[in-house]
């Protein structure tokens, strides 16, 4: 007799499945028109799933025959993935009805990704893994191409899909090897095979080698982020802001998760793939953007750079890394939030939306507010103190050099210092040059969302604890 | 109390001044900063009565300022008859420049700033003569130094007043470099830098040596000189003298108060203050009266041929102090003093006086372009005559009496350098009275070169400049004869222990005695020189330009003021623009700026463009990176097993 499995740690998940149907069904019955409706019944349903996880964080069980995990670092990423789609949506809204693009499939999709990530997130078996990538993926490439009548959307999203497929490719083959040479596909099972070997297997490190790959498509580590400038210049604003947010954080989850668990005990040999990873990515962050004009592939680099930075908590694998990399995406999410935020804000007087550096200039005369928070923000990226950002870094370069990692430090430290460059420059252009034409005011909700996010990297300083204190707890269900 | 108000008023003017001068005004200002100085002037009257008529002498503890190790300096004012005689003239000078300033200033728009410099400036110099010990006379030293600038940039907006304010800095940087090296080497020999305690230490440390340089030179000497360095520059003596004239460009009232009857004087004080350390450094001693010799002869000399009224009078300064120095030189620091004390009256009048003349010219300075006014502005007219009379050295004005007992202890001194005193002097003395009296002849006599329309509107000064002047010109006319018997008479009783000479030397003493013809030889020279200007000026007015003509080397030679500026700008000026052009074009543009910070942002940029063009846009080259980054991981892999 098959025992019917407990269904109450994926309590969220099945609760997004199940809204998301019914948010499809009422897309359907009422055509375009429900589009705002929609837009925010899935920000409510969202924001119920963020209730429904939170009220069971202190948990650490596995169902689904060691399928699925629920646990404190679960919990905590959940949290982030689900603000990071909740608030998006939010943003995406006056987008949609300006560009005529008020289909409900785009909240529905978003929904979707997001359910995606979470069990991406809770995946404890290499099969749940690649089933909530490929299911995350899948409405990712639809969300690119969302603006199917653009050349530019629709060719972001062919190129995202060819890639993603080649990277799930690898990440399958991968994981084929780990399976044949540990016999399991479950992660306490790989853990426990590698630990029995008495010596090291080539099998399974070539399998990590794929694995590593896929997984770094996914963030967009360097050199496996060719897609990301491309897709993010070319795929709707709202969707880039999305794609910069949530999919980041459920992907380092998972990293951090495929790394710590069943391949924790060889850590030894695979610090050295990730610190490339972090350096790389870092350093290519930082000079790729100096040249850029245009503002959505400056912060596509912009990102490649802060992954760096959050895999650099991954390479110290030690409680603390972990802590700052969860610190880091914490406070990664809130400024590129708000970032996004005056970027959809960037339209001018006759409802055209820019997207160049340049236009930005003399924004400090023409909308103050919108200029002070995007400085909050440009600086917090650039990580200068006391912002937020400094904050986030000064947690993971702590880890690295606790780690005794010192040349990525470094590295990351360098990397820092050419990257201030193009924050500040955006700085300048908002406060030195001549003022552009003006921007319209953007709509209430966006106005909400910088808002909070700017108070939030303005004053973290102030209250980083309970942050600090749960980004703890939840590093230590990676380590038991 | 009475110290602390003399000193502290002027402050408190300054302050008031300086900070609320935009909502006291103008007329706020003058009441606040003339009425806090005259106060000071006033109180000064009774401290000097005290002091130094019934030897009151004291030292008032203020408040410990730097205690760090064993240097312990306090504020304190040290009040004895030397600081008394001081008092009296800079707080009286600066009280009549204060009301002078009111009429002279009245349509320049930064009234407020102009009188708390002024009073500031006052403050300073009062700190420098009240000092007890060498910080606290460094302080006042660099105070007066930096009001100095402060004044003669008054009028930012002109270039040449800018560049004079610097050159009057930096020159002055060079003798206080002298200055500091000199407290320093104080402390390090007398482990202090109270004077009672370094004047005390002395003697018992004659004949030692100290390593200076590499060698090992007499201690006392080292310092003095170090020390006198400072004075020089300060002083504007033979070498450091080239900021001098031209500090000219700041407003007259200043030039009257800082560059001719104070702060200029300054050396002169503290080579009288100590006294007690350059007694016994003969060498410094000889020094002190060779340089003063020169400068004397040298700025009388330039002094000849000068067309600006203003820098006649400079020059006039210069060698004035010349004639101060090379008395302390000789250890008569007493007739120093008192030449300081009589010259402080009648060069500000002086310099007031032609302040009234340019006022009266509207603006015009140059001498060439004056003349034939005496009967437009007989006031000013007067009170110039006075003062070149008292400069002359004409019998019963204050000149004749300083500079005679002067002259006369530089003959009585019976020594080289004494005799060279004696005679440069004498030589300087003639100068002098031709110079003085061809800036009279020029400038009030004869045809005048004015052009029509300056002519029509020359006119009397108003009585807030006039009354202050006739304050100076009662004291031109009998600071000699009053305080010549108390100063450096007979009965050395009156300076107590703030002079101190060797019983060996005996210039002063020697003075009294010496013969009619060393008494009565500056005044003929002097006669003479102003018959000569009478010759030259008023009956043969063509001759002046045919002597010129004539001795034209030696003509250019004095106008080009001995060519000090053109060798320092040769020796200096140049060579450190080489040397900074050098290290600034090829040591930090092509250095330091090319492979450090402009060589890395060029690199930074290089490597953007290069990384920014491996996006390509084409899918097969991303899938192509993502295959080498994966056999990258395998490599690496293989590797870490190979290992």
């Amino acid at each position: 007799m098959i025992e019917f499995p407990d269904i109450s740690p994926a309590i969220t998940e099945l609760w997004l499945a199940i809204a998301a149907m019914a948010l499809l069904l009422i897309g359907v019955v009422r055509g375009d028109r429900a589009t705002r409706m929609v837009v925010w019944l899935s920000v409510g349903v969202l924001a119920v799933a963020i209730w429904l996880v939170w009220s069971d964080a202190d948990t650490s069980v596995v169902t689904f025959s060691g399928l699925f995990v629920a646990d404190r670092f679960a919990a905590f990423a959940k949290v982030l993935v689900l603000l990071g789609s909740a608030l998006a949506l939010v943003l995406s809204l006056e987008f949609l009805e300006r560009e005529r693009l008020e289909r409900p499939e785009f909240p529905v999709l978003v929904v979707l990704a997001t359910l995606g990530m979470m069990i991406m997130i809770a995946a404890n078996d290499l099969l749940s893994l690649y089933v909530g990538l490929e299911l995350q993926s899948l409405s990712l490439y639809v969300l690119a191409a969302f603006n199917r009548d653009s050349e530019k959307s629709t060719e972001s999203g062919l190129k995202y899909f060819v890639l993603g497929a080649l990277a799930s490719g690898i990440l399958l083959y991968g994981a084929t090897l780990v399976y044949g040479f540990t016999g399991s596909t479950s992660f306490t099972g790989i853990a426990g095979a590698l630990a029995a070997q008495e010596e090291r297997s080539i099998g399974v490190l070539f399998g990590l080698a794929f694995v590593t790959a896929g997984l770094a498509f996914k963030v967009a580590a360097v050199p496996f982020h060719m897609w990301t400038p491309d897709v993010y210049e070319g795929a709707p604003t709202p969707v880039t802001a999305f794609f910069s947010l949530a999919p980041k954080v459920a992907a380092l989850a998972l990293f951090m998760r495929v790394m710590l668990g069943p391949f924790g005990g060889i850590a030894d040999d695979w610090v050295g793939i990730i610190g490339l990873l972090a350096a790389t990515s870092m350093v290519l962050g930082a000079f790729a953007a100096i040249g850029q004009t245009n503002i959505k592939r400056l912060m596509a680099y912009s990102s490649i750079g802060h992954v760096g930075y959050a895999l650099m908590g991954l390479a110290a694998h030690s409680p603390g890394g972990v802590r700052g990399t969860l610190v880091y995406l914490t406070i990664y999410l809130a400024m590129n939030l708000g970032a996004w935020g005056v970027i959809l804000s960037m339209r001018r007087t006759d409802g055209k939306l820019v997207e160049n550096v340049e236009d930005l200039a003399g924004m400090a005369r023409t909308r103050p507010f919108l200029a002070a928070a995007m400085a909050i923000f440009m600086f917090s990226l650039a990580g200068v103190p006391p912002l937020a950002g400094f904050f986030g870094k000064f947690y993971v370069f702590f880890a690295a050099v606790d780690a005794g990692l010192y040349l990525l430090a470094v590295i990351g430290v360098l990397a820092t210092v050419v990257g201030s460059y193009y924050y500040l420059r955006i700085v300048k252009v908002m406060y030195f040059d001549e003022p552009a034409p003006a921007f319209l005011q953007p709509a209430g909700a966006t106005i909400a969302v910088i808002a909070v996010t700017a108070i939030f990297t303005l004053l973290f300083f102030l209250f980083p604890a309970p942050f600090v204190a749960e980004a703890h707890l939840a590093s230590l269900a990676l380590f038991p | 109390m009475l110290y602390g108000l003399i000193v502290f008023l002027p402050l408190i003017g300054a302050i008031l001044a300086g900070l609320f001068g935009r909502w006291l005004g103008d007329r706020g200002s003058h009441i606040v900063t003339c009425g806090l100085v005259t106060a000071s002037a006033l109180l000064s009257v009774p401290a000097f009565w005290f002091v130094a008529i019934q030897g009151n002498t004291q030292i008032v503890e203020l408040f410990p300022w730097i205690i760090s190790g064993e240097l312990e300096a306090s504020w304190a004012l040290r009040v004895d008859q030397l600081t008394a005689v001081m008092l009296v003239v800079v707080t009286s000078v600066s009280a009549v420049v204060h009301w002078y300033s009111i009429g002279y200033m009245h349509d320049d728009p930064h009234q407020p700033r102009f009188f708390a410099y002024l009073s500031l400036f006052t403050f300073a110099m009062l700190a420098l003569v009240t000092a007890d010990n060498f910080i606290q006379m460094f302080f006042g030293w660099e105070g007066v130094g930096l009001c100095s600038y402060l004044l003669i940039g008054f009028w930012y907006h002109k270039p040449s007043a800018n560049a004079a304010a610097i050159k009057a800095f930096i020159v002055n940087r060079v003798g206080d470099f002298g200055f500091a090296l000199g407290i320093c080497a104080v402390f390090f020999v007398f482990q202090s830098v109270e004077f009672d305690a370094v004047f005390e230490a002395v003697p018992r440390f004659v004949d030692t040596e100290i390593e200076f340089l590499g060698t090992h030179l007499d201690t006392l000497t080292v310092i003095t000189i170090l020390l006198f360095i400072g004075a020089m520059g300060k002083s504007a003596q033979i070498g450091l003298h080239t900021w001098l004239p031209d500090a000219m460009e700041g407003p007259t009232p200043v030039s009257a108060l800082i560059h001719a009857a104070t702060m200029v004087t300054a050396g002169v004080f503290m080579v009288a203050r100590l006294s007690p350390m350059f007694e016994y450094a003969e060498f410094t001693l000889m020094l002190v009266t060779i340089v003063g010799a020169l400068t004397a002869i040298m700025a009388a000399t330039i002094g000849l041929v000068q067309n600006d009224i203003k820098r006649v009078i400079a020059y006039s300064t210069c060698s004035q102090l010349g004639y101060m120095f090379f008395a302390c030189g000789v250890s008569a620091y007493q007739a120093g003093v008192f030449h300081l004390f009589t010259h402080a009256f009648f060069k500000a009048l002086l310099f007031l006086g032609a302040g009234s003349v340019i006022h009266a010219f509207s603006g015009e300075q140059d001498m060439r372009r004056m003349g034939g006014v005496w009967r437009m502005i007989p006031m000013t007219y007067a009170l110039m005559w006075i003062g070149s009379l008292a400069l002359g050295g004409i019998p019963l004005f204050a000149g004749f009496y300083s500079k005679d007992i002067v002259l006369e202890a530089a003959w009585g001194a019976h020594s080289g350098v004494g005799q060279l005193a004696f005679v440069l002097g004498i030589m300087a003395a003639g100068l002098t009275a031709f110079y003085s009296w061809r800036l009279l002849f020029m400038t009030f006599h004869g045809h005048s070169r004015a052009s029509h329309e300056v002519l029509h509107h020359v006119h009397e000064s108003p009585p807030v400049m006039i009354v202050p002047l006739l304050f100076l010109a009662a004291g031109a006319v009998f600071a000699g004869m009053l305080f010549a018997p108390l100063f450096v008479g007979d009965n050395h009783g009156f300076w107590g222990d703030s002079i101190f000479v060797l019983a060996s030397h005996t210039a002063l003493e020697e003075a009294h005695h010496a013969p009619l013809w060393v008494k009565l030889l500056p005044l003929v020279v002097a006669v003479t020189g102003i018959g000569t200007a009478y010759w030259m000026y008023i009956a043969r007015p063509e001759l002046p330009a045919r002597l010129a003509e004539q001795h034209r080397e030696l003509y250019r030679f004095f106008l080009n003021k001995w060519y000090w500026d053109e060798l320092y700008d040769i020796l200096f000026v140049r060579s450190a623009r080489a040397i900074g052009t050098f290290f600034w074009k090829k040591g930090d543009e092509a250095t330091i700026d090319g492979y450090g910070p402009n060589g890395v942002a060029s690199r930074v940029l290089d490597i953007a463009r290069r990384a920014a063009r491996l996006q390509t846009g084409y899918v097969y080259h991303y899938a192509f990176v993502m295959l080498i980054g994966v056999v990258a991981f395998v490599t690496w892999y293989l590797f870490i097993v190979g290992m």
